[in-house]
């Protein structure tokens, strides 16, 4: 390699550098924008709702002085304009308050429940692509065959039938009748006071402390919630895959590689689903994402203790800090995922590196 | 290369997803709750303190009733009266004012401290002074932050004096001292717990009397003690080896968080609990015909009404009032929306409260409450609004009220909303009618008399809001003689009395009340002695066995 080579390729990885730096720039300050608008939005709409938060604070029993003098102690008697200011500033130092409902920080509550669902939505997420990807490269491949139909008629129960009632009908199935899976829960109850998590992700924990048992018992239990989600990330990922890979399969490179003699299996597994591979971790990055903030109704099913759960029981009981809370989080996390998937993207796709 | 790996890599994931399923596919089948650990099912997502000094939830009277003592406790052989818990006797003076408790010789907390009339008085003092929504329940004795430590002392080691402002029923008295605010904390252990805070005009005290640390955490004398709170997970008790009475038969209670009423009968029917708690009435169905499961019941102190805002001037006259009452479905309601879980009672006391009556006057009678309407000078009816909370039985009950005032021409229009967003309504007094419910306060017959039958200022700028002056019904007569009874020492004329209050609430208020709460719970078979007490906390499970 000459001199001159070198020299062009370290001007490359700069003009690289300095690309990626801003889009990260740019990203960052889309986010900023983003979550003074998600604060805005959630705070406002916390206050206009009908309910009156000193309710969720007391309940309808507390006699009315003590409901005046709550009053004052949150702030809530002050103009809106300034509670939101005062919000804002705490928010941005990281204090989301106090939850009504659990009387911790909001945060604290959140470190809490926010593990049990990265950990299903992980897990279904997981189970989504490994088995979604290959059904729909297949479908594309025998496209309008037998196969092809089954993925279809698949993907589109997971579209449309509501997931309480597949997440019912699962326990009555496994759980009740053939006692394949465990109850509702994350545990079971022998275990609770034997096993120590430390991460807050059961499965990982109990493989970390050599604990198989327990291993063996978090997975009876997160296996059929996260098989469901599965199904529902599945659904959307082989119906996207089937579409990357037959606008992939109408390629003239498919066809050069092909008269070059290369095996179909090589052909379709290594060259059109390289190619596609692209766009589909935006697909799955995005799946992932609707997991983490979608799963309230499978939380409540298996009565998963994690952040939708959360999110509804303080929803339904005007807890608007933890609401807050816990959209912000979201929210955060969902920017997260798609900085992420941008970044991968520019790791797959070499034109991005040219560029 | 590289091409093929990823082929591989697909190809070995889908073997190890097969793996997965075979694994899952073997599992053994068995459910069996641990012999020495009593596993429930129940909605705690109420919870938000287990400092019972603060608590007011009805999950944690259940809890805080299982795992701390009081003076006196509910006698649930006759719930109008009351029996020395921690107190082996105790005295009224002649002036009615003093109260004089002996508390039992030789008692330990959980902790191992003694119990003494120190203990008492330091709990009554904090309740009082932290003021959190139960306080009132002592206050009302005209006991404030300043004189709490005159009006509620020890003498000394095993005698606690009680001073009231006024001489009240002693049955009133008494009975407010059963509510779990008078719990008796161990004040040694409280005491190593307290958080200093600087005084404000809401709050005049240096510390927080313990309350940061007593919101998960225990200083009681129960037979269970509390082991742990993980909120809108799971609640658990462990016997307490130092309980002065019969010891808990189970080393442990798990209360575990389960909303769904479907999830908490497939639980139950395969045995990974022993008791499901919040079941609809098509779930109770199936566990009744379940030969491994049974259900019990207890009538609870919770009343459904429908209440008239008498702002609203069709809903203000009397003939109006009283034609409601006429328009319910009653017989319809039990055996459908209520069957399982409420009884038809039309009084505002609820069965076993001193006094209550039980008899039920009113019957679905459309030509009399036509009558009635042409009287009031609306022979074609009118129409109407009514504020309903979505979900069972409210909305079920309110359709089935439109239907009936339909027949006399009463055109009701239900406006669905959220649980606190119709409370925020009704307490605004902006609603036409509202149905919800009432659960007494503590379990003495005043506490819904003063609701129901007492309006001290109709005032918007009211400073105590009944629900009387909820639907803006002005009742001095009755706010009077609702007083009076509070003052009458004979039990049986104070019983007189009440019944007098709700013969009158029957025949001229604005409130329809329609059943009682019945609550249910679905049991294994195998589960000895478990039974639902009167009040949320008489729910006790030291007696249960396997």
């Amino acid at each position: 390699m000459s001199v001159a080579d070198n020299q062009a390729a370290a001007g490359r990885g700069s003009a690289q550098a300095v690309a990626v730096l801003s889009a990260i720039g740019r990203f960052l300050a889309i986010a900023v924008t983003t979550y003074l608008g998600l604060l805005a939005v959630t705070f406002f709409i916390g206050r206009v709702i009908p309910i009156d938060p000193v309710l969720a604070v007391l309940g309808d029993r507390a006699p009315t002085a003590v409901v005046e003098r709550t009053r004052r102690e949150m702030g809530l008697d002050l103009p809106l304009i300034e509670q939101f200011y005062i919000y804002v500033k705490s928010a941005l130092s990281g204090d989301f308050g106090t939850s009504v409902l659990t009387t911790n920080p909001v945060m604290a509550d959140i470190r809490r429940v926010f593990p049990a669902t990265l950990e299903l939505a992980t897990l279904g997420t997981i189970i989504g692509a490994v088995i979604g990807v290959p059904l729909g490269v297949l479908a594309a491949v025998k496209r309008g065959s037998f196969i092809d139909q089954i993925v279809r008629i698949i993907g589109l129960i997971g579209y449309s039938v509501p997931i309480f009632w597949l997440g019912l009908l699962g326990l009555v199935l496994f759980y009740a009748k053939l006692q394949w899976v465990a109850f509702p829960a994350r545990l079971d109850v022998v275990y609770e006071y034997t096993f120590t998590p430390i991460t807050g992700f059961y499965l990982l924990d109990a493989a970390m402390q050599g604990q198989w048992d327990v291993f063996y018992d978090a997975f009876r239990h997160i296996i059929l919630p996260a098989a469901l989600l599965g199904y529902f990330s599945l659904a959307y990922i082989s119906r996207m895959t089937r579409s990357f890979m037959l606008n992939e399969l109408t390629q003239e490179y498919i066809v050069a590689a092909r008269a070059k003699g290369l095996s179909e299996t090589r052909i379709i597994w290594g060259h059109a689903l390289r190619n596609a591979a692209v766009p589909m971790v935006t697909v799955i990055a995005l799946s992932y994402a609707g997991l983490l903030e979608g799963s309230v109704l499978t939380e409540t099913v298996f009565s998963w203790p994690g952040i939708g759960l959360y999110i509804t029981n303080s929803l339904q009981n005007a807890d608007m800090n933890a609401v807050l809370g816990g959209t912000i989080v979201i929210g955060s996390v969902f920017i997260a995922i798609n900085l992420f998937s941008d970044l991968l993207y520019r790791v797959l796709d070499p034109r991005t590196k040219a560029r | 290369m590289m091409m093929e790996k990823f082929a591989l890599r697909s190809r070995s994931l889908l073997a190890g997803a097969a793996m997965t399923a075979l694994l899952v596919g073997i599992a053994p089948a068995f459910a069996v709750t641990p012999a020495d650990t009593l596993v429930e099912g129940f909605a705690i997502d109420d919870i938000i303190s287990m400092d019972p000094g603060e608590a007011f939830e009805l999950s944690t009277a259940e809890v805080t009733g299982n795992t701390y003592d009081l003076l006196v406790r509910l006698d649930l052989s006759d719930t109008s009266k009351v029996k020395g818990d921690l107190a082996e006797s105790w005295t009224v003076s002649d002036d009615g004012l003093t109260y004089t408790f002996k508390l039992k010789p030789g008692m330990k907390f959980a902790s191992g401290n003694p119990i003494t009339a120190a203990d008492v008085a330091y709990s009554f003092e904090r309740a009082i002074k932290l003021d959190k929504s139960p306080a009132f329940i002592i206050n009302q004795f005209g006991i404030s932050g300043d004189n709490v430590t005159e009006k509620a002392k020890a003498v000394d080691d095993t005698t606690f004096q009680f001073v009231v402002d006024k001489a009240y029923a002693p049955s009133f008295v008494l009975n407010c001292l059963s509510a779990t605010v008078a719990s008796v904390v161990d004040a040694k252990l409280v005491k190593e717990h307290v958080a200093a805070v600087t005084p404000s005009a809401d709050y005049k005290w240096d510390n927080d009397f313990g309350n940061a640390w007593l919101k998960t955490g225990y200083a009681g004398s129960g037979a269970y003690k509390l082991r742990e709170w993980r909120a809108n997970e799971a609640v658990v008790l462990e016997r307490n080896d130092n309980y002065n009475g019969e010891k808990a038969k189970l080393a442990r209670v798990i209360y575990r968080n389960m909303k769904e009423s479907s999830a908490q009968r497939l639980a139950l029917e395969a045995g990974d609990i022993d008791v499901a708690r919040n079941l609809e009435p098509n779930d109770l169905d199936a566990i009744a015909k379940n030969a491994d499961l049974t259900t019990t019941s207890a009538p609870k102190g919770t009343v459904y009404y429908i209440s008239l805002n008498q702002k609203n001037a069709n809903l203000a006259k009397p003939e109006v009032r009283q034609a409601f009452k006429y328009l319910i479905d009653y017989d319809a309601l039990s055996t459908t929306i209520l069957k399982g879980i409420g009884e038809i009672h039309q009084s505002f006391l609820p069965k076993g409260d001193l006094g209550a009556i039980n008899d039920n006057p009113f019957k679905l009678d459309v030509a009399k409450a036509k009558e009635l309407l042409a009287k009031a000078g609306l022979p074609d009816g009118f129409k109407v609004t009514m504020d309903v909370r979505s979900g069972q039985p409210t909305t079920g009950m309110a359709e089935s009220i439109q239907q009936t005032l339909g027949q006399a021409g009463i055109q009701l229009e239900i406006i669905p909303g959220d649980g606190k967003q119709t409370l925020t309504k009704y307490r605004a007094r902006n609603h036409d009618i509202y149905i919800g419910n009432w659960g007494q306060d503590y379990f003495d017959p005043n506490s819904n008399a003063q609701t129901f039958a007492s309006n001290p200022d109709n005032s918007d700028n009211a400073k105590i809001k009944t629900l009387a002056w909820r639907n803006a019904w002005d009742i001095p007569d009755l706010t009077k003689e609702t007083e009076a009874a509070l003052l009458e020492k004979d039990s049986g004329k104070r019983a007189d009395m009440y019944k007098d209050l709700q013969q009158k609430i029957l025949d001229t208020s604005p409130f329809v009340i329609i059943h009682q709460q019945l609550e249910v719970a679905g049991v294994r078979k195998s589960l000895k002695d478990f039974a639902l007490g009167p009040s949320f906390d008489t729910n006790f499970v030291w007696s249960v066995s396997k």
